[in-house]
């Protein structure tokens, strides 16, 4: 053969190769909304970006007459593209190919690729769209997923790690989304869960779709694991790229600077978000829109534990995390859901050098017999390690309450926040001024005449003397006390100031952070 | 008590006595509410089959000895009993299919 005929002979076989597993296979992909795993590379990167590796790799199975079956590129595609104009590495697998089944060399091209972005130090995305182990391949399929796992684990922290999860995504494979950082999941698409519906019936005799068990909005709303919410495929690749915006390509660079923008303060204005009397609920989403660039504000997990606000924005053109207490669902309390949402949002911050401004309005935690026994002390707990061990710039601004636990959790000064601002309407107190004084009271109250009217008086006297922020002032606790309009000014430059902080903890090999 | 305003309905919450106006979530609303246990009711920990009962109606039971077999997950469970007593009343047959918490026998 001259070179002509081998060009020709490679064409055929990359032509073969592509058609992955027919147009019937394809034909049914199709029909539930689900685009194929090249569509998707495709529509996910940059125009022409996309590169791919190992399309000609082949399963090495003989057991099951598993030597008679091509696969081709083994069910999952591979290779590097840029997206929003940054590197990245990505693969996504190949339903139509037995079912995206993993077997073992499927598995080498997902950790060959992981390797590559660990090496190169750019995202990874993995699209996930498989039935499971390939269980012709026994426990081969097992050890492909233990490397993937081993993998995800290593590299977090490193490189941004994003799952996409456009199918069903069962068993052991749930674990890979679940070590990574982002989980984007599309309704009526995405599948999640240990044991499936039929395997809950046999055992247990409970009943359950599966929409119901580990659709897209459970995830979003109940369990936790999934990170963004959209309706179609095109929606949710356009939540990557726009996350992928903020964050920079591995831990040792900072995300990319955008251009300055001020805040749409027409629509968002401090002076007329906050409620006057302290009791009354607002949107903290609109707070953060009030200071950051252009009202932007991507916010993350947006459907769970609503009582915690997280998310990206720009302040003066670079990337911060928000942290803010949301007074609109459950008063913003903290509770097992919102500590876990919080803290895992501030490593994620501290690890990829995005400084957190914080934002505080809270009565304290959430009472309730289903919070103790779920462990909100050790859930509680991990909002204080994160903020504590974090190392990246750390603003705070005491909005209105700041109680008890609360206070010293929301990036107190005594978790070395660099500067904590507070606005006049902030009550920086041991407890709220009902709650104190029912307990410093407590005999007066009960001896007196009408016990109402006295406990009142004692509220408004606690309240007049202590609900404010100038007793904590007084001891250096709040760094200074601003008009809430100059806060955006303030937070701008308390991070001009510190973008050259330069701190660090006692050297160990890790925490152990009470997961 | 719920207070409007042009987007959402408030509901007053209590915390530490002072009352808020807020949303309250799903989650909160259907949390488990605490019961305490009554050690003289004996229900499924998990669903699963009867077995086998070892008991009747009037038994007299050590503490400790075994009420019934509850097959679960492959596995054959042996309930004891919590206490010293007799059996009040038995809910179940053998090979009857229970759910999760239901009623299986009651002492006395």
């Amino acid at each position: 053969m001259g070179l002509k005929e081998k060009t020709s002979d490679l064409k055929k076989r990359m032509r073969n190769a592509l058609k992955g597993g027919g147009d019937k296979a394809i034909k049914k992909q199709k029909a539930i909304g689900k685009l194929t795993a090249r569509e998707r590379i495709i529509a996910l990167l940059d125009p022409k970006s996309f590169h791919e590796y190992d399309l000609f790799v082949e399963h090495a199975a003989k057991d099951f007459d598993m030597d008679k079956k091509y696969l081709p590129g083994d069910g999952v595609i591979t290779g590097t593209g840029m997206l929003s104009g940054h590197p990245v590495c990505i693969y996504a697998q190949d339903f139509t190919v037995a079912g995206g089944s993993l077997g073992w060399m499927h598995a080498k091209k997902i950790t060959k690729i992981m390797d590559h972005a660990l090496k190169l130090k750019v995202p990874l995305i993995g699209i996930n769209d498989s039935g499971g182990a390939r269980i012709q391949e026994g426990v081969n399929s097992l050890a492909g997923y233990g490397e993937i796992f081993f993998r995800n684990t290593l590299a977090s922290g490193v490189i941004p790690q994003i799952s996409v999860i456009l199918g069903p995504c069962a068993g052991g494979a749930v674990y890979s989304p679940a070590l990574t950082d982002f989980v984007f999941v599309v309704e009526n698409i995405s599948k999640m869960f240990i044991t499936g519906p039929e395997v809950i019936k046999t055992v247990l005799g409970e009943e359950i779709s599966m929409e119901a068990l580990g659709g897209a909005r459970v995830h979003c709303e109940t369990t936790g694991n999934a990170h963004f919410f959209a309706r179609t495929e095109e929606e949710c690749f356009s939540q990557i790229k726009n996350l992928v915006s903020y964050i920079p390509w591995n831990n040792k660079r900072k995300a990319e600077k955008f251009p300055k923008k001020s805040p749409k303060t027409r629509t968002y204005n401090i002076e007329n978000i906050i409620p006057a009397d302290a009791r009354e609920p607002y949107d903290v989403r609109d707070i953060i829109k009030a200071l950051s660039d252009d009202s932007l504000f991507l916010e993350i997990m947006e459907l769970f534990a609503q009582n915690i606000v997280i998310g990206f924005g720009r302040m003066d053109g670079e990337t911060v995390g928000f942290v803010a207490n949301q007074p609109l669902v459950l008063a913003g309390v903290l509770d097992v859901d919102s500590s876990d949402k919080a803290a895992r949002f501030i490593r994620y911050c501290d690890a990829f050098n995005i400084p957190l401004v914080t934002l505080v309005d809270l009565p304290g935690y959430l009472p309730g017999a289903d919070q103790e026994h779920a462990g909100v002390i050790r859930h509680g707990a991990k909002i204080l390690y994160a903020y504590s061990e974090a190392t990246v710039p750390k603003i705070t601004v005491i909005m209105r309450k700041a109680y008890g636990g609360g206070y010293i959790a929301m990036c107190s000064h005594h978790l070395r926040a660099d500067f904590v601002f507070a606005w006049p309407t902030a009550e920086i107190a041991v407890m709220g001024p009902e709650g104190a004084a029912n307990i410093i009271f407590r005999k007066e109250i009960f001896a007196s005449d009408n016990p109402d009217e006295f406990r009142k008086q004692k509220v408004e006297e606690y309240k007049e003397k202590f609900a404010n922020p100038y007793v904590a002032a007084a001891y250096g606790y709040i760094d200074a006390v601003i008009e809430p309009a100059e806060t955006r000014k303030k937070l701008i430059r308390a991070l001009e100031i510190s973008k050259e902080k330069d701190i660090s903890n006692p050297k160990k090999k890790h925490g152990i952070p009470p997961f | 008590m719920a207070t409007k305003n042009d987007t959402y309905i408030f509901e007053t919450f209590i915390i530490e006595g002072a009352e808020y106006k807020t949303l309250l979530s799903d989650k909160f609303k259907n949390r488990k509410k605490y019961e305490e246990k009554d050690s003289k009711i004996i229900t499924a920990f998990i669903p699963g089959t009867i077995l086998k009962l070892f008991i009747k109606k009037g038994s007299k039971i050590a503490e400790g000895e075994p009420l019934l077999i509850l097959e679960a997950m492959k596995m054959r469970n042996i309930v004891k009993s919590p206490l010293e007593g007799r059996v009040r009343s038995i809910y179940v047959s053998e090979n009857e299919k229970v759910a999760k918490e239901q009623l299986l026998v009651e002492m006395e």
